[in-house]
């Protein structure tokens, strides 16, 4: 039986994410879940909207809020920081805020993040039985990044400081998910632009303590971090004076590629460090 | 002799109320500084975290308005995760970097400003959805026209390309809602 859930994609995923995007929208038929794509979103405004103006940073996001409940269904967000800004709108319009600013929201509906939603029980129990590659030997450490984790009084998270669901979904697709220590430390994507040199010292200090971990791969959960980690690899590698090999995947990437979907190669053809290398080392491609 | 105290230390009950009434009281510090040791960005900033907070309950205006801090926070929210009184510190942060805009602070970091700006005011342009490839270009005029940099300028071309062919920059914007109307009015009542 199909389930269906209201999809809320945020702006990246329509530009510089295009591959995590159509690796969502390839993998989830396989999984019977259908996502209906909220009409008429809007941006949530991410970090600028609360770093500039509270009020947008509030009604940015419960615009869509609103949209969402009345859709009838729970929302997902396969962004982190689309799924904190939604997350830290419910809160503010729960506790009254929608007052001051004319917006009604019942809250009857629940935001979640995509890979929390696809990590539910159910799910990682028909994702192992539809495996027909087993991602083996592929050495990953699941990176979360910040927000889809913190802070936990708005994601409503149990597990914030060492959540399991990346590691899991990995064994259940047969790969070999490796403890770390910095699965939730910050790469400052939101800094990416305007100042890179911050991103130098945060990014190459994951790459480090990925490698010590002895990984081979990234696996993420929010475009953000895939971007910040997978464009600056040449760039830190320069000024580093190292040769890094990190391929930055997404975790539904992961999920085609194990269950036998047929344009994997396309999705992984957006990413700038070539994940297929690797992939053809480990005899998965 | 009568005891007498520099007038930029003297304690200024003012700041630290006006962030209770926005839900972020400071009063409840300790200054175990558990903030400052888990914060992945401290190397790049002039205060630490526990400081800022510290000098918010002074009433140090100046001092954390006008600090580096505020603007290179990430906003990760491991501080505010992990503060044993419930201090949202990088709320406090957020509140710091609005007033100070407000206030036409000077700010020691004003590519990150000009960032968020640009950022922002794209959303409103393009009528509703974030217009990446657009907002990239706008940030990149303002570098250029405020601290030009051209080795910078030509490896973020070259990135800028790159992506492009990779299909993750789209030159065409995203449409106008159809609530546009409803965005601009969110602007609007944002007096933004």
């Amino acid at each position: 039986m199909t389930t269906e859930i209201t999809y809320y994609p945020g702006c990246s995923l329509e530009g510089t994410a295009v591959d995590y995007a159509a690796s969502i929208a390839g993998i989830t038929p396989l999984l019977d879940l259908q996502l209906n794509e909220l009409e008429d979103w809007n941006c949530c405004g991410a970090s600028s909207a609360h770093s500039l103006n509270a009020h947008l940073a509030l009604a940015l996001p419960a615009r869509n809020l609103v949209l969402a409940e009345q859709a009838g269904r729970d929302v997902v967000a396969p962004c982190a920081l689309c799924f904190n800004r939604l997350k830290a709108a419910e809160k503010a319009l729960k506790s009254g805020a929608g007052a001051k600013v004319g917006i009604a929201y019942q809250g009857a509906i629940k935001v979640w993040d995509l890979l929390d939603y696809l990590t539910q029980e159910t799910f990682i129990t028909a994702l192992a039985q539809k495996v027909v590659k087993p991602l083996k030997e592929l050495k990953a450490v699941g990176y979360y990044g910040c927000l889809a984790a913190r802070p936990p009084a708005v994601t409503d998270k149990q597990d914030f400081e060492n959540p399991q669901n990346l590691e899991r979904l990995l064994a259940a697709l047969g790969a070999s998910p490796l403890d770390w220590s910095f699965k939730t430390d910050c790469c400052g994507a939101g800094l990416a632009v305007a100042r890179p040199d911050i991103i130098d010292t945060l990014v190459s200090r994951l790459y480090e303590r990925a490698l010590a971990a002895g990984a081979e791969c990234f696996v993420v959960s929010c475009q953000m971090c895939q971007a910040n980690l997978d464009l600056s690899q040449e760039r830190i590698s320069q000024k580093f004076g190292r040769d890094y090999y990190l391929p930055v995947l997404y975790f539904t990437e992961l999920i085609g590629l194990a269950l036998g979907h047929p344009q994997v190669e396309e999705w992984l053809a957006g990413h700038l460090v070539d994940p297929l290398p690797l992939l053809r080392q480990k005899g998965l491609i | 002799m009568p005891i007498t105290t520099k007038p930029s230390l003297q304690p200024d009950p003012s700041l630290p109320a006006r962030l209770s009434k926005a839900n972020l009281a400071v009063s409840p510090c300790y200054q175990c500084r558990k903030c400052s040791s888990g914060c992945p960005l401290t190397f790049a900033m002039d205060l630490l975290p526990d400081r800022v907070i510290r000098l918010a309950l002074l009433g140090q205006e100046d001092r954390v308005l006008n600090c580096r801090t505020i603007w290179v926070c990430s906003s990760c929210e491991t501080c505010t995760t992990r503060c044993p009184n419930g201090i949202d510190i990088a709320g406090v942060m957020d509140w710091l970097k609005e007033e100070a805009v407000t206030r036409g602070v000077a700010t020691p970091q004003p590519g990150v400003v000009a960032f968020h700006r640009v950022f922002l005011e794209s959303i409103r342009r393009a009528g509703g959805r974030l217009p990446e490839a657009l907002m990239l270009r706008r940030y990149g005029l303002f570098k250029l026209w405020h601290r030009p940099n051209i080795p910078e300028l030509v490896r973020d071309l070259k990135l800028g390309l790159k992506l492009y062919r990779k299909g993750r920059l789209r030159l065409a914007g995203p449409k106008a809602l159809k609530g546009q109307a409803e965005i601009e009015a969110i602007f609007k009542q944002a007096e933004f």
